[in-house]
């Protein structure tokens, strides 16, 4: 044990003094949360919209008016029918479709709720949701500058739809995603890179012919990236809740335990490319171009797995970071809990046998 | 005089595919004896000493290290040895003194004695002003000379040298053979891998390694009168020589 602390301490010397390594742990994270979040989170000026007015009333048009006067909202072009609206929309002319209903006019001052629909481009899920704020926030204020002194409930009713995507499946999938990729680049990458070093230095050698034995030795330079990881993940949570109100609806503990597995799979991978590799640049090469990029495209954190053609969505199964998000999201949008990710629990489980079992096989024929 | 045998391996072998870098090779050492493994680059000393310290597994062959089978007895092996590569592996990111703690740790030595032995080096060879900087920063001598006591730092029996001295000046060289010297005096036995022919001459024993195989195994001036030349660089040449001959007499 007291060999293990010794060994645990110039672990933390390497990871103190080396500014790449504390660049990558502690500002790294925070820097693509913000990103992430900002990015999709981010104010709209001028968003284009079509809009079909199919009322063709001065009450409409003042509505119109209003809602441009928000400065968030800029009309692309008047339509005639429906069909103009996927028109504008695929083009990419047009973020949204406002549909302004015959009786408009006539709901409102017959004090009923006049209701308009909005068609809004669901493929861009978190822009799509904001627009649809914003104008209920304008039809509210609509409302409250025509009537001001209105004891009457009056409002419009905006219902919308999203085409392309209407489940918004992605809304907040970047904290998921973020934790995935982090977790990943701490875990395989930064351990393949360490050991690497070792063997770089020549001093991987010296730890072989000393007692320690392989196994404390993996296992010591393991721990405090698998320690760092499980910091990154509470910090990235931490701000995905403070500041982009990401909810964590199941149970904490559950996900922290996910967290611990994924963590494993990821330190398995990152011993096993630097069995492989012996210099730095080669485990760097190995964990950007097999593991980062797999998990940045097909793990479904930046684009939706079920729009890919089949072959690569196949490979986004072998992706380990495929099924880690889709528990996070279960456990922190859904609030579900075993029950329901069981199989993707079952799967990582699986994976991290699997490649801990080849991890430590190919460490050992490598002392042949 | 009878002195005991702390190296001793018989037909030892090592092979890669069918290809033999080391090739049957038996040898005896003796305590406090300074034994120089000779050998062009790709003759198979370094395939031998990593054989004897544990880091590669012999294809066949028998050997017994400090008194303990290769094969059976690896762990008591490995507390009775010391190795320093080619490379002076320190922890260029740790200071002098964190290296000399960190080494002391894994090889379980106490609290106070790294303490006394850290205290001891660092006066000892000079580096209590630079105690407290990376060993990155120090000269490549200073290194050496610190990977060295690092590398016997829990007192073994045997010390390991696969090339100590490759890319440092002749200057720097002697002063480290000095302290090889010092350990030998101590009554440890140092098995040194080299291909400076100038270093060969400061070792008790030397065993040429020409493809894998002993080619020649004596003290430097035993050598030199058998082959009847002046010095060890002449002795190697004439060797290889003679191996080129009947290997090509083989092939023919």
């Amino acid at each position: 044990m007291k060999v293990f602390l010794a060994f645990l301490k110039k672990e933390f010397y390497h990871i103190l003094r080396d500014k790449r390594t504390l660049l990558i742990l502690f500002i790294m994270p925070v820097t693509q949360v913000l990103i992430f979040g900002y990015a999709v989170t981010n104010e709209f000026k001028d968003a284009r919209i079509d809009v079909l007015d199919n009322s063709r009333s001065p009450l409409s048009r003042e509505y119109i008016n209003h809602l441009q006067s928000s400065g968030h909202f800029q009309l692309n072009q008047s339509i005639t029918n429906y069909r103009d609206i996927e028109e504008g929309m695929k083009a990419g002319n047009s973020k949204f479709a406002l549909v302004i209903p015959h009786d408009f006019s006539t709901d409102f001052l017959a004090k009923k709720q006049p209701e308009v629909q909005l068609l809004a481009d669901g493929s861009d899920p978190n822009n799509a949701t904001t627009l649809v704020q914003y104008v209920n926030q304008m039809s509210y204020s609509f409302i409250n500058n025509k009537f001001p002194n209105s004891t009457q409930k009056r409002s419009i009713t905006v219902s919308s739809r999203m085409l392309y995507n209407p489940q918004l499946e992605s809304a907040y999938n970047f904290i998921p995603g973020v934790i995935a990729m982090i977790l990943l680049i701490i875990s395989a990458m930064l351990t393949s890179l360490t050991i690497a070093k070792e063997k770089e230095q020549g001093t991987m050698e010296i730890l072989l012919v000393s007692p320690l034995s392989p196994f404390i030795i993996i296992l010591g330079k393991v721990v405090p990236y698998a320690i760092l990881s499980f910091i990154n993940a509470l910090i990235i949570l931490l701000l995905g809740t403070s500041i982009f109100d990401v909810p964590i609806r199941g149970s904490i503990i559950l996900l922290l335990l996910m967290c611990l597995l994924y963590v494993i799979v990821a330190l398995a991978l990152g011993i096993l490319i630097s069995t492989a590799e012996d210099t730095q640049q080669g485990a760097m090469m190995k964990s950007m171009m097999g593991l980062m990029l797999p998990t940045m495209i097909l793990s479904g954190f930046m684009f939706p797995l079920s729009s890919m053609p089949q072959v690569l969505q196949g490979l986004g199964h072998i992706v380990p970071a495929t099924y880690f998000i889709e528990i996070l999201k279960a456990i922190m949008l859904r609030g579900t809990g075993l029950l329901t990710i069981w199989l993707s629990t079952l799967v990582l489980i699986g994976m991290a046998i699997v490649l801990l079992g080849l991890a430590i096989r190919n460490f050992k024929i490598r002392l042949q | 005089m009878s002195r005991e045998i702390v190296i001793k391996t018989d037909a030892l072998t090592k092979k890669f595919g069918d290809f033999a870098a080391v090739d049957e090779i038996s040898f005896e050492v003796t305590k406090g004896e300074i034994f120089g493994f000779l050998g062009a680059n790709g003759a198979g000393k370094t395939t031998a000493i990593k054989m004897l310290i544990g880091l590669s597994r012999p294809t066949s062959g028998e050997a017994t290290v400090a008194g303990y089978d290769l094969y059976k007895e690896t762990e008591r092996i490995k507390k009775r040895i010391g190795y320093m590569s080619q490379k002076f592996s320190l922890y260029n990111d740790l200071t002098p003194q964190e290296n000399i703690k960190f080494f002391g740790g894994i090889y379980s030595l106490s609290r106070k004695s790294i303490k006394e032995k850290t205290q001891e080096i660092l006066e000892k060879l000079d580096l209590v002003d630079v105690a407290n900087t990376p060993v990155s920063t120090i000269p490549l001598g200073w290194k050496q000379r610190l990977a060295f006591a690092v590398a016997t730092l829990h007192d073994p029996e045997i010390v390991f040298l696969d090339e100590p001295t490759g890319g440092v000046d002749p200057m720097v060289r002697r002063q480290f053979w000095e302290t090889i010297y010092e350990a030998s005096d101590n009554g440890k036995t140092i098995f040194v891998t080299t291909h400076y022919m100038d270093e060969a001459e400061y070792c008790h024993r030397i065993s040429i390694m020409v493809a894998g195989k002993i080619a020649a195994l004596d003290t430097p001036d035993s050598l030199k009168k058998q082959f009847e030349v002046e010095s060890m660089d002449e002795v190697f040449v004439k060797l290889v020589r003679r191996n080129e001959n009947t290997t090509s007499k083989i092939s023919k």
